[in-house]
């Protein structure tokens, strides 16, 4: 059994909470947040142990794995504070605001080899990795072009809200919507080297961007474009999608669909010359506890089997989300000229 | 229940197998009068029951049949509750308070806020009541003999052990609705564990039930023999598993389990509806010694 903390039961920390709280692995030794209508809550119905400090949660509970789901200023802090007490961290998405405050917390995990993961989610799709592995096998020739897209209806009207409509706090859809797309590119393609033409507009918010559009440059010499936007009401959930353009052929995917066109047929896996659609039914695999996606409980399932087996492991790793930060100061450095 | 229920995933969007085929749907049941004709459609082919999520385009269904109580004597609406994103995009939007304050009747949110945080962190139970108040408005003058709870926040609950809350969404629309309480639940087999331990017996459960096994969580095999061993009263549903079984196969599978109360599925075109329920007749007569 691996005893796990939860710092911030917010909507994806709640989410956590719930798939945690059916791991046949897992004692749930304690939940920190500063909201008591969210603490008296799961004191009252789930009977955790409850707290509003999480330095008090640690000292009293002694977790070895901690998730933190807390809004991305308060990362750093909090994430440098667990490591430090060589405890395993899962952090929720984007990893920290600051490049080089990444960069710091996964040299810390690395030399003290503690199990380090975000929650870019999206790479548990079934779809999304059978993306990376049709890229990986070299299929669709020489790539020349991509787009990576993100739209869906989170802001669609004026408003003054809470951390998400501030730029100090990780608000803003660069951050929070864009951040899955670019670290798809970045893990699928190659990374992010350079942004040119960026755009960050603000539709009805009014201190952060509520759209983002950059072409992208990438290590690989593969150059594409950025184009998300969460305040787009004709989509009834957000919806993720990429597109890659080769001299054979060509790949779009999405969270349901993977829609690959070959000139030739490949000799791989049952694919065919033309068009071949595979659908999420057939792609995703079975959880044992299923909330909102396979991706969520597949996520924790890997990050809790490799605090178990004391491994590090590739995917989500603290440096795959540094460089996905890297990339998002990139691009908001190319808007401010 | 009745042994086929009508769904209402192509009204609005919802595709589990393509993100495309949900906006061209979205297109094609832009109006009202759209949805009412697909409904009649089923109706005309015996399919008097609607199992929709409380989408506020369902309360203008509502509204066209109670214009018309003789055309739809019969017929029945189970309510599915809440519409999960538009509390989700509200509480991102507002914050939890806030969407609390949007979604609740007036006099309420003046009083808790009156009373301060300590009278709302004490009272949870009654803030479900409230919500499923809000929700089930719509459904004023209609026929709503079971009442369910949508998987994402039942499966949520189930997750936080939170059962009491279930529990009390059980008991509660039997008092004030006279309606039965349904779980909608992606994890049959540990829901139906969790009610029992509670003391729910025969509970209404709707589920993943196909052939090829999606979205059955713990596995076919718990599933099948959950169904065989244990007494509850499932509704089938994501029955071609999300669109891609051949129709005769995936059919045939679920009428040949016992405890499968009811079969939801859904379809935009008459010719579709017309083939579905004609498939399930002919094995439903098939399998007619397996107990339901």
């Amino acid at each position: 059994m691996v005893k796990v903390a939860l710092i911030g039961a917010g909507k994806m920390g709640i989410s956590h909470l719930s798939i945690l709280g059916t791991h046949p692995n897992v004692e749930l030794v304690g939940v920190c947040d500063i909201s008591s209508l969210v603490t008296d809550f799961l004191s009252k119905f789930s009977a955790y142990p409850c707290f509003s400090d999480y330095h008090k949660m640690i000292e009293k509970t002694k977790p070895e794995a901690v998730f933190v789901a807390v809004p991305t200023r308060q990362h750093y802090e909090i994430i440098k504070f667990l490591l430090e007490k060589d405890i395993h961290v899962f952090a929720e998405k984007p990893f920290t605001l600051k490049p080089e405050h990444s960069y710091e917390l996964k040299q810390l995990a690395q030399s003290k080899s503690l199990v380090n993961q975000v929650g870019y989610h999206n790479k548990f799709m079934g779809t999304f990795k059978e993306l990376k592995e049709l890229v990986n096998q070299n299929l669709i020739g020489d790539l020349y072009h991509f787009t990576g897209e993100a739209y869906g209806p989170v802001i669609t009207k004026k408003k003054t809200g809470d951390w998400r409509s501030s730029p100090k706090e990780g608000g803003g859809c660069l951050l929070d919507y864009a951040s899955h797309v670019i670290d798809l590119i970045n893990d699928t393609l190659s990374p992010i080297v350079k942004a040119r033409g960026t755009v960050l507009k603000s539709i009805y918010s009014e201190h952060v961007d509520d759209a983002v559009y950059s072409i992208l440059e990438l290590e690989s010499g593969l150059s594409g474009i950025l184009s998300v936007n969460w305040s787009e009401e004709t989509y009834r959930k957000m919806s993720t999608s990429i597109s890659i353009f080769g001299t054979k052929g060509k790949i779009i995917c999405d969270a349901t669909e993977l829609k690959v066109y070959f000139k030739k047929a490949p000799s791989f896996k049952n694919y065919t010359k033309g068009w071949n659609v595979k659908s999420v039914v057939s792609l995703e695999e079975p959880v044992d506890f299923y909330l909102r996606g396979e991706e969520y409980s597949a996520q924790v399932d890997y990050f809790i089997d490799a605090v178990q087996h004391k491994e590090l492991r590739p995917v989500n790793n603290f440096e795959s989300a540094s460089k996905t930060d890297q990339a998002i100061y990139l691009i908001r450095q190319n808007q401010l000229g | 229940m009745e042994r086929i229920l009508f769904g209402d995933n192509q009204f609005f969007g919802v595709n589990h197998a393509s993100d495309e085929k949900s906006r061209a749907q979205l297109m094609k049941f832009k109006e009202d009068d759209a949805i009412i004709k697909t409904l009649d459609d089923a109706k005309d082919l015996g399919v008097n029951s609607f199992m929709c999520t409380t989408y506020e385009r369902v309360g203008h269904i509502c509204e066209h049949m109670l214009k018309h109580p003789a055309k739809y004597e019969n017929y029945h609406f189970y309510p599915c509750m809440p519409y999960a994103y538009k509390y989700a995009n509200a509480v991102t939007e507002l914050g939890i308070i806030g969407a609390l304050k949007h979604y609740m009747p007036g006099n309420f949110v003046s009083s808790i806020l009156k009373g301060g945080m300590a009278y709302l962190s004490k009272d949870y139970l009654s803030i479900m009541e409230l919500l499923v108040d809000a929700e089930m408005k719509m459904f004023k003058g209609v026929s709503t003999p079971v009442i369910f709870l949508q998987n994402v926040i039942t499966d949520l609950l189930l997750g936080l052990n939170a059962i009491d809350v279930l529990v009390a969404f059980h008991e509660y629309v039997q008092k004030k609705y006279q309606a039965e309480a349904g779980f909608i639940t992606m994890n049959f087999p540990r829901l139906l564990e969790a009610l029992e331990q509670k003391g729910i017996t025969n509970p209404i459960i709707c589920t993943s039930v196909n052939v090829s096994g999606f979205r059955m969580s713990g596995g076919k095999e718990l599933y099948e023999k959950t169904l065989a061993t244990k007494q509850c009263r499932v509704i089938a549903m994501q029955v071609f598993g999300g669109g891609i079984l051949s129709p005769k196969k995936a059919i045939e599978y679920v009428c040949s389990l016992p405890n499968i109360e009811s079969i939801l599925f859904g379809a935009s075109s008459k010719g579709n509806i017309a083939s579905t329920v004609n498939l399930i007749q002919e094995y439903d007569a098939r399998f007619a010694h397996v107990l339901r």
